[in-house]
């Protein structure tokens, strides 16, 4: 069993199927760059993978464990979305302490000093969030999500508004991350910074997964980008 | 799916039980209130407010001190009360910062638990302010029921609290929710506000206690049952 998978994953909205019937599954030390036109239902399915909706029909599992239910299962995921899920009137390094104690890390504040170092962002640690620019703050929301050291790495768009400095070092994070065994599901637009992390790709169209092949046989940067182009608007 | 359908992941971190993570969620919404001071300042003007007002507006020869005090003081505290508790949830969705609660692996009482304490605090300090203020403006010689009085209202506050937080995560995400909290959390108001107000008035009527005792009664009763059912009930709400 892979520590991220689905099995005819299906949430609906009404009468709209936001994802329908996803299977997908992604292991240890594997990063699944997931792209898809906006309305795909990609959110939404890194929002029933972290937990926060409940399945119509079918299962999101982490670790073996179903979700939204399972607290062990959430215990392994890292979430980051398009918010910086941040509270703005505390300070970079409160917000990621916070985060670190509601996952149980034992030292969370030399942990968060830690995660704010690796995205080089630690000498504005005592900056109210809301003085940052968006860029660091985006900086600030990956510390928050990687604090903790999750398993799982659920990621929406995580290079939104970051400089190259900063794209670069979440790069490496999340490589290394990867090296020691996470999984990785990354949604993104970019599909040059995606295929540089994966090591599987999938094409999201109406909720459905169109395309699911290793990253090997999606070919290059550009090839890869107009069959994309295809997919999404067939 | 089966537990032996689990994989073996060592756990490297302990998450905190319901009762830790719910003093870390308080602490940090109180720390953030204390820096914005959004809620509290709001809360403590309009009790202020009210206070000076009514009694511009209070005729003395019709009505004695001693039988408007109690409504006054009950009317402040649930709509102040109300201003505080709107923000509990409100606060969150600034920044979706409600999804690193509902995604940390705690138990999703601690959420509803956490809000709840510091929503507590923030009525508890509005009532601390405005309790001594109802008691000189007035001129109310109550000094030496003054513990009782704050502990019937810290009971009550516990009451409106407990309601009003739920209610609170119930109509954040929607467009009236500065209108369907009160329109919700009102009838629910009604048991505690009539209990407190009327231990309130016996005590300042100078009646002894044991008068008081079946409304106090009342008012454990109400705390005891939906403080339990709220939290119960909350946990339906952060699934969806």
């Amino acid at each position: 069993m892979a520590l991220v998978e689905s099995r005819g994953l299906t949430r609906a909205f009404g009468p709209r199927r936001a994802v329908d019937g996803v299977d997908l599954s992604v292991d240890g030390g594997e990063c699944l760059a997931l792209f898809g036109p906006n309305g795909a239902g990609k959110t939404t399915l890194l929002r029933l993978f972290a937990g926060l909706l409940r399945p119509t029909s079918g299962t999101a599992t982490i670790g073996g464990v179903a979700l939204p239910g399972g607290a062990s299962a959430r215990g392994l995921v890292g979430l980051i979305s398009h918010q910086s899920m941040l509270y703005p009137a505390l300070t970079a390094h409160e917000n990621v302490v916070f985060s670190a104690r509601l996952h149980g890390v034992a030292n969370a504040d030399v942990a968060a000093t830690r995660a704010l170092e690796s995205l080089r962002v630690a000498d504005r640690a005592n900056t109210p969030v809301r003085s940052l620019s968006r860029g660091l703050q985006q900086r600030v929301s990956v510390a928050r999500a990687l604090v903790h050291e999750p398993r799982a790495l659920l990621l929406d768009e995580p290079f939104a508004g970051l400089d190259d400095a900063g794209a670069a070092a979440l790069t490496e994070t999340l490589a290394a991350l990867a090296r020691g065994g996470a999984a990785v599901l990354l949604v993104t637009h970019g599909v040059r910074e995606g295929l540089a992390l994966a090591t599987h790709v999938a094409v999201m169209r109406r909720g459905s997964l169109v395309l699911h092949e290793p990253r090997i046989a999606a070919g290059e940067p550009e090839s890869f980008a107009a069959r994309y182009r295809a997919l999404s608007a067939s | 799916m089966s537990a032996n359908e689990q994989l073996e992941i060592p756990a490297r971190n302990v998450a905190p039980g319901t009762f830790g993570a719910a003093l870390f969620i308080a602490r940090k919404d109180i720390t953030v209130e204390l820096r914005t001071r959004t809620a509290l300042l709001s809360a403590l003007a309009l009790s202020l407010l009210s206070i000076v007002i009514f009694n511009f507006a209070w005729d003395p020869t019709a009505v004695a001190a001693i039988d408007l005090a109690p409504g006054l003081l009950w009317v402040i505290f649930t709509f102040s009360g109300l201003l505080g508790l709107h923000r509990a949830f409100g606060a969150e969705q600034e920044e979706r910062a409600i999804d690193v609660l509902v995604s940390a692996p705690i138990p999703r009482q601690a959420i509803y638990l956490g809000k709840a304490l510091a929503n507590l605090a923030l009525v508890a300090l509005v009532q601390a302010v405005s309790i001594p203020a109802v008691l000189v403006v007035y001129n109310l010689p109550v000094a030496s029921s003054l513990p009782v009085l704050y502990g019937i209202a810290f009971l009550a506050a516990i009451g409106l609290v407990a309601v009003g937080t739920l209610f609170s995560a119930m109509t954040v995400s929607t467009r009236t929710a500065e209108l369907l909290l009160p329109v919700l959390a009102l009838p629910f108001f009604v048991p505690v506000v009539t209990a407190a107000a009327q231990a309130t008035a016996r005590l300042l009527a100078g009646r002894p206690s044991s008068d008081a005792i079946g409304w106090l009664k009342l008012l454990v009763a109400y705390d005891l049952v939906f403080v339990v059912a709220c939290a119960a009930a909350y946990t339906v709400i952060a699934d969806e």
